[in-house]
């Protein structure tokens, strides 16, 4: 315990060193079941899955009003996962929190199974199907406008693959919550660096990218966005940003926590064998 | 002959609708005066919101305000609509939402803008996709009445308005159906089925035929899907010979659905009357009407065409 006389800064950060190490486990949690997941499916993406476990991570359990027990309650804060093809890591961030079972992770990909290969509004708390890249951002405005319009204090999240900024849609989305003041909004750009075809500055070059989202009237803050104290920081910053939206550009590693996949870009999108299923959980122990 | 346009029709029933209903928002894409979608606008501008010259923005911010429980309407032009048909495909259809994407200057009538702005191809790429209603008023009554009972339904439609003033066909009291065929014009002979403003064309060739002792039975299809199959399937056993008319391609729309009905279940003779696979181009809309042969002297010559085939039995190629 803190002493009384301990400045603000303390108090945050003393609480945070109980909240840090319960999101990292977490998310090293998460990370496991990603892997067994995409493993059993035989398909997906993993680099891009495990680069956003953080972020999702500390939206769930630290940041984000929810009920996961009534996913439809009027006072939740949203998520929408613009960067669909994270959609094993969403699914396990779901299931982790109690908004279906755990056992049906291994589902996914499967034919007949509410776990769709991209997000898929069937899915109890996932807001709206995703997938095809640059969507995400418009429709979170959207339901950013409608809190401010019924006057509901909800905030509204949505995550973006960096690859994903390519898509003309994204800037007439990022345009548009300038123009209405969004604050009620924040997009976080996951910054791996990898897009399919390789490296991001090499297929389409995206820097200054922070200078671009502040070009369009956003507040914006960079992190390392595989560290959870990070996020949690610049997610209370976000809360407190008034008249703009806010746009946070998470730094990560594709394939964090594995260490023979970190910025590896063949596991964009292809699963793991079984041996490398074997050593990354092993990785995660 | 009474005259209105079936968009300035939407722009009332917006209003009426806006009084009615606190949960209707209205999206633009910088065309509000065109749309007139600036009508509501003026009325309720917290509920509205133009997103600027921007489609596929206009599409998933419609979709998001629906996912919040707003009924969205979404205006522009019919041809700059099918810009978004991906994000109309993957959101708002797919996930079942309450956006109405209820576009102007559709078919010819954006006349002199040429081919850019004229849309042939939009019933095909929208009737296609699962979950989507597709609505194509033929005056400014039935438009009007369609708007209202399209947001009191759940889903996302798609609704076809013209620039032009058109003819008033209905009476004020018109109660639209979704989903169902209009009988406007009784006859054994042969059938034209028709849609918006294609509709009014098929009864004046109507009224020209019967001078010639034909009587043709004259159906209108506001709702392209989901589309009155029993109706067209009774209409085509009854008569025998079917002209189809719309102001679109002749691939994939009103001619389209009703062949895919017909071949299945009750082949007829038959004749698609729209635009051949072929562009627009700058002209006044009625010039354009007579280049394409959407016309009523055109349906009478097609009618005439095909009783021959129906009455003669000759041999099809």
């Amino acid at each position: 315990m803190h002493s009384q006389g301990a400045s603000k800064l303390e108090d945050i950060s003393m609480m945070n060193i109980g909240a840090i190490k319960r999101l990292d486990d977490k998310a090293r949690k998460i990370r496991k079941q990603v892997i067994n997941m995409i493993y059993v499916a035989g398909s997906g993406h993993p680099g891009g899955s495990l680069s956003c476990v953080d972020v999702l991570t500390t939206l769930y359990f630290h940041t984000m009003n929810h009920k996961p027990l009534e996913p439809e309650w009027t006072g939740r804060d949203r998520f929408i996962l613009s960067k669909g093809h994270a959609a094993p890591a969403l699914y396990a961030i779901l299931a982790e929190a109690g908004y279906f079972p755990v056992k049906k992770l291994p589902s996914l990909r499967k034919m007949g199974s509410m776990l769709q290969g991209h997000p898929d509004s069937k899915v109890p708390g996932v807001e709206v199907s995703s997938g095809s890249l640059g969507q995400g951002l418009s429709i979170a405005s959207g339901i950013a406008m409608a809190g401010k319009l019924d006057k509901k204090n909800y905030s509204v999240y949505t995550l973006l693959g960096d690859g994903e900024c390519d898509e003309g849609q994204v800037w007439e989305a990022a345009m548009l919550a300038s123009h209405y003041k969004l604050d009620n909004l924040t997009a976080i750009v996951d910054r791996n660096g990898l897009q399919i075809d390789g490296l991001t500055e090499k297929i389409m070059c995206l820097e200054p990218i922070a200078g671009k989202w502040r070009a369009f009237g956003w507040h914006v803050i960079e992190i390392d966005g595989n560290k959870s104290v990070e996020i949690i920081e610049a997610l209370d910053e976000a809360k407190e940003i008034r008249g703009k939206p806010t746009a946070i550009i998470a730094h990560t590693f594709k394939g964090k926590g594995i260490s023979f996949m970190e910025w590896i870009n063949a596991f964009h999108g292809r699963a793991l064998s079984k041996e490398e299923m074997e050593i990354a959980l092993q990785e995660l122990s | 002959m009474e005259l209105k346009s079936t968009r300035e029709a939407y722009g009332d029933a917006l209003l009426k609708l806006g009084d009615d209903d606190n949960s209707v928002v209205v999206l633009d894409a910088d065309l509000s005066v065109s749309t007139q979608t600036n009508k509501f606008a003026k009325k309720y501008p917290e509920r509205f919101f133009n997103v600027g010259c921007a489609e596929q923005n206009l599409i998933g911010v419609a979709a998001g305000l629906a996912i919040a429980g707003k009924t969205s309407f979404a205006s522009t032009y019919a041809i700059f609509s099918t810009r978004a048909w991906e994000q109309i495909r993957n959101t708002v259809a797919h996930d079942n939402l309450n956006v109405k994407i209820a576009v102007s200057h559709a078919g010819l009538t954006n006349g002199p803008d040429g081919a850019s702005h004229q849309s042939l191809e939009d019933i095909a790429l929208m009737r296609i996709i699962p979950n989507m209603t597709v609505i194509v008023p033929s005056d400014a009554i039935e438009a009007e009445k369609a708007v209202v009972s399209e947001a009191s339904r759940a889903g996302p439609a798609y609704i076809r308005l013209n620039r032009v003033e058109t003819p008033i066909i209905f009476e004020e009291n018109y109660n639209f159906v979704h989903g169902k065929a209009v009988l406007l014009n009784d006859g054994a002979d042969l059938a034209i089925i028709s849609t918006g403003t294609m509709v009014y064309e098929a009864l004046e060739a109507a009224k020209m035929l019967r001078r010639e002792n034909v009587d043709a039975c004259v159906l209108n299809i506001h709702t392209l899907k989901p589309i009155d199959k029993k109706v067209i399937i009774k209409i085509a056993k009854e008569t025998g010979a079917i002209v189809t008319v719309e102001e679109h391609s002749i691939y994939g729309g009103l001619g389209g659905a009703v062949a895919e009905i017909l071949a299945e279940k009750y082949p007829v003779p038959m004749r698609i009357i729209g635009v051949n696979d072929e562009f627009g181009e700058s002209g006044e809309y009625q010039e354009l009407l007579k280049k394409h042969g959407l016309t009523a002297m055109n349906i009478f010559k097609s009618v005439k065409e095909l009783l021959e085939i129906k009455n003669h039995e000759i041999p099809r190629d």
